[in-house]
């Protein structure tokens, strides 16, 4: 069973598998776009407020592909499926892709491309701030992803760059959290899996026996 | 003797083998073509809210008030699969599904409290207490949005001055109809409910605050609030109370469900106003439904002229 998990996830059509798959919120969120531009068919399924419609679709699409960019390090150990790796970096690059739409979304609508206004609402609002910084942390790592950067910077610097994720994990819940107003299930939803997620990495370093100093008795 | 009774049925009318293996294979890809269209339905009502309402009553509309905005209307259609009733769910698009069949007839409205007249009103009364009004409202969310929307109904102080407030009533009690098998929804709202709401007598008495009782020349579909609510156009939405059972005049400030839930962030008075913010977002700007920039938000929601004289050397952010 498990050689035969092993072909699938090491064939070659796996990673165009995961990338269609990744896509394919997106596609459902332009699909009627087009459709409107191509054959004026009205949208329906964007209601009354189809700019917090967008808001919130790619705002939830950001904090699953984090998750799911978080849990293949614990997946790979607990399955024994090392080769699960192989995807890490495309989720995680389609956590930056949701990110940025949604980002867009604040940047353009909600802002009229107003910098300056953008930077008040930044500074003021901890709960644009926390979004905020959430989004700027994935800058690096986004840009950092490819193979280049891991041998330049070294793989123990790339990893402890790479650690930022946990960071911008947090940011991204809190976010959601504050801009609910009273009905906390589903912000906490995505606040416990984060913990499990955070809290096994946590563990793990510290069941992981260390290095002994070389000791100086002979 | 037993009397053996013989069958009419013969040998040949026993069904043949194969077609009564067909009548399964029928039946089996019955079974199928129910499950898919179970799948297609169940797919349908998540892709696509539904697109009609249960049509109202027509409402026999006497006038066209004054207090009128003459701005574009938002559709019926947004105005009924974008509300905010956590009783029927805190999604945007649950109380149009869940609120369909609440039950609102027979409805009674009790007015008591600080009063020489108590009173309990049916809706049949409260239809005909006093010619009914068109009112095209703006309306403000707290959340940051609003909405244009022609109400049907007559000034609040109609039903008052009836009451005949006694000395003592200083401000106005309001309560929501609230049951957990008709709303189930409410158990997860995160706020305590029965909806309770309150006004300053004097906002009361204003004739810009309306009892609703229909919108777009119908009576009040279930998710606005039906059968009778508040619209208080220069307040935040949240104060415009829905499916009003109880008026009471009381002594002192009433407690009010969203300021009980966040002090800091909703205040008793709640008036719209753009250079006060909520504490996690700006109140500066608003989206009006149909609209994709942000638009700016105007004090009093636009109706100063009306309302401002009733907080003439009141602090407005400290009494926010």
């Amino acid at each position: 069973m498990r050689d035969f998990l092993r072909r699938i996830l090491t064939s070659k059509w796996s990673k165009v598998f995961v990338f269609l798959l990744s896509l394919s919120p997106f596609v459902y969120l332009a699909w009627p776009l087009v459709a409107f531009l191509a054959w004026q068919t009205e949208p329906t399924r964007f209601g009354a407020n189809p700019v917090e419609y967008v808001q919130h679709f790619t705002g939830d699409w950001t904090l699953r592909f984090l998750l799911l960019t978080l849990s293949v390090t614990p997946l790979r150990k607990l399955l024994g499926l090392p080769d699960l790796i192989r995807f890490r970096r495309m989720l995680g690059l389609f956590a930056f892709f949701y990110v940025c739409l949604h980002f867009l979304t604040y940047l353009w609508p909600d802002q009229g491309f107003d910098l300056h206004g953008m930077w008040k609402d930044v500074a003021k609002r901890p709960f644009i701030t926390v979004g905020f910084l959430g989004f700027v942390l994935l800058i690096p790592l986004a840009i950092t992803s490819t193979k280049g950067w891991i041998r330049r910077l070294g793989g123990k610097r790339w990893q402890a760059l790479h650690r930022l994720i946990y960071i911008t994990g947090l940011c991204g819940v809190i976010h959601y959290y504050w801009l609910v107003k009273s009905d906390h299930r589903l912000p906490l939803l995505y606040g416990a899996i984060l913990a499990v997620l955070l809290l096994y990495r946590l563990g793990s370093s510290l069941l992981k026996p260390r290095p002994q100093p070389a000791s100086a008795t002979a | 003797m037993p009397i053996r009774k013989h069958s009419d049925l013969t040998y040949a009318d026993v069904t043949p083998k194969s077609l009564y293996l067909s009548r399964r294979q029928v039946l089996r890809s019955m079974g199928i073509a129910g499950g898919l269209l179970l799948g297609y339905k169940l797919f349908n009502r998540i892709a696509y809210p539904p697109a009609t309402v249960k049509a109202g009553a027509k409402l026999n509309v006497a006038l066209k008030s004054p207090f009128s905005t003459t701005e574009k209307e938002n559709t019926f259609d947004d105005v009924t699969h974008y509300n905010n009733f956590y009783e029927f769910g805190t999604d945007k698009s649950d109380p149009s599904r869940n609120a369909q069949k609440f039950i609102t007839s027979p409805w009674t409205v009790s007015v008591e409290g600080e009063i020489k007249k108590p009173a309990k009103y049916s809706m049949d009364d409260i239809l005909k207490l006093a010619p009914l009004e068109e009112r095209i409202y703006r309306h403000r969310c707290v959340e940051g949005w609003s909405i244009v929307v022609p109400w049907i109904g007559y000034s609040l102080n109609t039903i008052l001055k009836l009451a005949e407030p006694t000395e003592k009533a200083k401000y106005v009690a309001f309560q929501s109809y609230y049951s957990t098998s008709q709303m189930p929804w409410g158990l997860h709202s995160g706020i305590e409910l029965p909806y309770v709401e309150g006004l300053r007598l004097d906002e009361a008495m204003n004739p810009l605050t309306l009892l609703c009782v229909g919108m777009y020349g119908e009576t009040l579909p279930n998710q606005d609030g039906a059968p009778v609510r508040l619209v208080i156009p220069w307040k935040y939405g949240f104060k415009s109370i829905k499916s009003i059972v109880k008026i009471k005049l009381v002594k002192s400030e009433p407690p009010t469900t969203w300021n009980l839930y966040a002090p800091r962030e909703y205040g008793f008075y709640s008036n719209v106003n753009p250079e006060v913010d909520h504490p996690r977002w700006s109140q500066a700007t608003e989206r009006r439904l149909g609209e994709f920039l942000r638009r700016k938000t105007l004090m009093f929601n636009g109706y100063g002229e009306q309302v401002a004289g009733l907080y003439n050397g009141m602090d407005l952010r400290k009494y926010y």
